[in-house]
C-alpha cells in the first residue's frame, strides 16, 4: 500500500496540479506536498500526489558507490552509499 | 530513470551483496521487515533464497490493510448503511473481512461503495454528489497520510460539507517499539519502510537504537536495495553498533518530507491506535483535530457496529508480530487462498500470507 512510484514531471498545471509521465502513461497529480517540484523533476508519486522529488545524479552515485564495497583483512569495508 | 530502476536489478550487484553479507553475518540474526511492499519484493524477487542459513527474514506489522482492527472495518460496513452515504476507499480495503461482512459484499447487496485511486478524486466526488455524503475511508501509514489531510484541507477550502473523513491511520515508530518490549518475537534489526521514511525521514526510529539498541536501515524496494538494506544490518550487527541509517537515499532525505509533515500535523493529532495482532498502541493513531471536526466521520455519523469477533482459526494476528510464518498456520493454502482468502493477511496482495503464497513454495 505504500508503493510509490517514480515519474517525470511534464506539465505543470493550477492549484498545484501537473501532469507526469509514468513509463508512458499521463497522469495528473498534485504537487502540493513537495513545492521544490518543477517540470523536467522526477517525483515519487503515491496516492496521486507526489511525495518526493528524487535526486537522479545521487541515485547513480549511490549505485557506483555500491559496486565498490570490498570486504577488506575480513572486516567490512566503509561505505557511505 | 527506467535505466536507472532496471540499475537496482542487476544480478552482478546482488550476488555482490549476497557475497557482503554472507560474510557479515557470524551469528544467528533475526531481520523484520516492517512493509508489506518490502514483504512482497522479498517473496517475488525470491531474496530469501539468497539469504546464508544463519539470516531470517521476518515480516512485519506492515501492510497498513492487514493491521486494521476489525472494529474499524465493521465501523466502515455500518457507515454503509447510513441513507445517502457513498464510502469511498482505496481497493485494496474493499475485500478485507471485517467481523460479519467486507466493503465488497455490501457493495454487491446494493450499498454504494467506491474504489477511488486519490482521496483528491473523493473530494471530488462530493462535488459532483451534493445531495449525497461521501466519505472517506483513510486507511494508511505516515505515507498516505499527506494526502488524506490534503483531502481535508482541499474540502474544507472548497466549503464541501458532505465530504469526511474515517481515520484509522497507523504511524510506525511506536508500533516498533512494542515489537522491540515483545518477548516472543526478539528482532536484531528492522528493515524500515522506505516510503514512509521518505515522509518522517530516519530521526523518529532513533530511539529504537538508542534505547533498545536494536538497529535499523531505510530501504528500498528493488532487490539490490533490498540486499543492501540486509547488508548494511547484518554489517552493524557484526560490528557491534545499533544506528538508525538510510539505504534509500534516492528516496528518503535527512530530513524526510517536511511539508508533507506539516499537513499531517495540521489536521491531525496523535491518538491511540488498535492494531491487529498487537492490540492498542497509545500515540500510533491519527485522529482529526478538534478544527477540522466538521470532516470527520466519526463524529459526523452516530452509528454503533456490533461488537467485533475474530475470524475462527486464523493466525493472521501472529504473522503481523512475526511469531508465526505464515505458512505455519493450519489453514494457509488449504481453506485460506488468495482466491478464496480468509483473513487480510491472503487478502491484502501485500499481506504476508499473500506473498508467500503467490511467489514461494514454502508449506507445500
Amino acid at each position: 500500500m505504500c508503493l510509490a512510484i517514480p515519474a517525470r514531471v511534464v506539465l505543470m498545471n493550477e492549484n498545484q496540479m501537473a501532469e507526469v509521465d509514468i513509463h508512458g502513461v499521463t497522469r495528473t497529480v498534485s504537487l502540493s506536498l513537495t513545492p521544490d517540484a518543477e517540470t523536467g523533476s522526477w517525483v515519487l508519486i503515491h496516492a496521486g500526489f507526489a511525495i518526493q522529488v528524487v535526486d537522479e545524479e545521487f541515485a547513480k552515485e549511490s549505485w557506483e558507490l555500491i559496486k565498490q564495497i570490498e570486504w577488506v583483512d575480513g572486516d567490512p569495508a566503509e561505505v557511505s552509499a | 530513470m527506467t535505466d536507472l530502476q532496471a540499475a537496482w536489478r542487476d544480478p552482478e550487484l546482488d550476488k555482490h551483496l549476497v557475497d557482503l553479507i554472507t560474510q557479515a553475518a557470524d551469528r544467528p540474526i533475526k531481520l523484520m521487515e516492517v512493509c508489506g511492499t518490502h514483504t512482497v519484493a522479498i517473496a517475488r524477487f525470491g531474496l530469501r533464497d539468497l539469504m546464508p542459513p544463519n539470516i531470517a527474514l521476518l515480516s512485519g506489522p506492515g501492510c497498513p490493510v492487514c493491521v486494521t482492527a476489525n472494529r474499524d472495518i465493521d465501523l466502515a460496513i455500518e457507515l454503509t448503511h447510513v441513507d445517502g452515504v457513498v464510502l469511498a476507499t482505496f481497493g485494496d480495503m474493499m475485500k478485507v473481512p471485517g467481523s460479519y461482512s467486507s466493503l465488497q459484499r455490501e457493495k454487491a447487496d446494493g450499498r454504494d461503495v467506491r474504489i477511488v485511486y486519490s482521496p483528491l478524486d473523493a473530494v471530488q466526488l462530493a462535488a459532483d454528489l451534493p445531495d449525497r455524503q461521501v466519505v472517506f475511508l483513510g486507511v494508511g501509514f505516515e505515507t498516505t497520510a499527506p494526502a488524506i489531510a490534503m483531502a481535508i484541507l482541499t474540502a474544507a477550502q472548497r466549503g464541501l460539507d458532505n465530504f469526511s473523513v474515517l481515520s484509522v491511520h497507523k504511524t510506525v515508530p511506536l508500533a516498533l517499539e512494542a515489537l522491540v518490549n515483545d518477548p516472543e518475537v526478539a528482532i536484531d534489526g528492522f528493515i524500515l519502510p522506505g516510503h514512509v521514511s521518505t515522509i518522517i525521514g530516519p530521526e523518529p526510529y532513533r530511539f529504537l537504537a538508542e534505547r533498545y539498541h536494536v538497529p535499523g536501515v531505510a530501504t528500498g524496494f528493488e532487490p539490490v536495495d533490498v540486499l543492501q538494506g540486509v547488508w548494511m544490518l547484518a554489517k552493524q550487527l557484526h560490528e557491534g553498533r545499533a544506528e538508525i541509517e538510510v539505504a534509500y537515499r534516492r528516496g528518503v532525505s535527512a530530513d524526510g518530507n517536511p511539508t508533507a509533515r506539516a499537513r499531517i500535523a495540521e489536521v491531525f493529532e496523535p491518538s491511540d491506535a488498535e492494531w491487529r495482532g498487537i492490540g492498542v498502541i497509545p500515540g500510533t493513531g491519527l485522529a482529526i483535530r478538534p478544527e477540522f471536526a466538521a470532516w470527520d466521520a466519526a463524529l459526523r455519523f452516530d452509528v454503533t457496529p456490533p461488537p467485533p469477533k475474530e475470524i475462527p482459526g486464523c493466525q493472521c494476528g501472529e504473522v503481523l508480530r512475526g511469531v508465526t510464518l505464515p505458512f505455519e498456520c493450519k489453514l494457509f493454502g488449504r481453506a485460506c487462498t488468495p482466491e478464496h482468502p480468509i483473513g487480510p493477511c491472503m487478502v491484502s496482495s501485500e499481506g504476508s500470507c499473500a506473498a508467500y503464497y503467490r511467489y514461494t513454495d514454502y508449506g507445500r
